[in-house]
């Protein structure tokens, strides 16, 4: 066998693996601003839609669309997630069989924290959300994790996100290269394209909220969390982030990841950041 | 468990408007779970407003009435305070009953 080409073959691979690793921190480093990318993300949705208010986004397509306002309106009074919502009050107030509960796990005994969520831990080195750090106290004290996607997860966060309402969305990125990372990651994650469709996130939600998809008004992504869990006439029923990550993954032919993927929880502490500053108004409806 | 039913009831003027909220799969008996069998028929077959013992809202439901129904509708009568009565029964023979006093 004849080396040369080997070894040629494996200078051009190092070469190459060296010019990688010299551009990327130096690229990543050009372009993670956070706070510049919040203020870009909402320049360009009220640049979109100069009629709303910051605060009106949370209300995602029922803000863009005057006939569906109105429906919007008469639905608050008499919302279909209630049902939810007091299902989530007395789950989070019964104790764990070791007497501890949810109160014990959560600042402020759980009560007005979800703009908190979700957050960046320094010791893990990932990001925590809602959803996760409602699991993990429920394992803490022994007790079975929920399922990710509906019922109980949906009414407990319902409840902790009804008790929020109002509070600004309040996301943290560490003084941390790997916080930063999170969010780049997360945002990457957001407009890459995959599936059979190749629409990325950002397809649908940046480049065309308020278009109709079929029947359907585009919600645009900023603000989009900030009414989760939701009620969906569609699903016939309430769906956490988690389930709404999935199912837009699917929605455009895609593979889901399991909920509360790393990447899921990075994509959810990116586009939480970028919706700071607008109220929770979760749980919200949606068609 | 708490009441499948929500209801709320306001008087203006000589009429009362009603909303109720009613917790329900109405299962229609054409759908499969996710194993690929029927899912059997579960409806309400008969919902029932009475106030003052008087019955303003009788409707007979099928199949075709979505989960978690939602009706609103208003009637003549009804005076701040009175008694509204609400009931329902579904073909597997349960029923819920509440009672909400007119606002």
């Amino acid at each position: 066998m004849n080396l040369r080409p080997a070894i040629r073959l494996a200078s051009v691979a190092f070469g190459l693996a060296t010019l990688l690793s010299a551009a990327l921190p130096a690229g990543a480093a050009d372009s993670a601003d956070p706070a510049a990318d919040a203020k870009a993300f909402q320049n360009y949705f009220t640049t979109k839609f100069p009629k709303l208010k910051l605060a009106d986004f949370v209300n995602g397509p029922y803000s863009l669309n005057e006939d569906m306002h109105r429906q919007w309106v008469e639905k608050e009074e008499f919302p279909p997630y209630e049902f939810s919502l007091e299902m989530g009050k007395e789950m989070f107030a019964k104790p764990f069989k070791n007497g501890k509960g949810y109160a014990d796990c959560f600042d402020n005994g759980g009560i007005g924290v979800r703009q908190n969520y979700p957050y960046f831990d320094e010791k893990e080195g990932k990001v925590i959300t809602l959803e996760l750090a409602l699991n993990r106290c429920r394992e803490a004290n022994g007790e079975a994790p929920l399922s990710y996607m509906k019922d109980e997860m949906a009414a407990l966060t319902a409840y902790m996100a009804f008790t929020s309402r109002g509070k600004p969305f309040d996301i943290k990125i560490p003084n941390d290269p790997r916080a930063l990372a999170a969010f780049e990651n997360g945002k990457q994650y957001f407009y890459t394209r995959r599936g059979q469709l190749n629409f990325s996130c950002a397809s649908c939600h940046v480049q065309n909220p308020g278009q109709r998809m079929r029947a359907e008004i585009l919600a645009p992504a900023l603000g989009i969390l900030n009414a989760m869990p939701i009620y969906r006439s569609e699903w016939g029923g309430m769906g956490t982030i988690s389930r709404r990550f999935t199912s837009c993954n699917s929605q455009t032919r895609g593979v889901p990841l399991e909920p509360q993927s790393d990447e899921y929880r990075d994509l959810e502490y990116y586009l939480s950041y970028v919706s700071n500053g607008l109220p929770i108004s979760g749980p919200g409806a949606r068609p | 468990m708490a009441s499948t039913i929500r209801v709320r009831a306001t008087a203006t003027g000589d009429t009362t408007e009603v909303q109720a909220l009613i917790q329900h799969p109405m299962d229609s008996g054409f759908v499969k779970d996710a194993k690929g069998n029927l899912i059997p028929p579960h409806f309400i077959q008969q919902l029932a407003f009475e106030c003052d013992g008087k019955t303003v809202f009788l409707a007979d439901w099928g199949t075709a009435v979505s989960k978690d129904p939602y009706i609103k509708f208003s009637f003549k009568g009804g005076n701040k305070g009175d008694d509204l009565k609400i009931s329902w029964v579904d073909n597997k023979g349960a029923s819920d009953t509440t009672t909400a006093k007119i606002q």
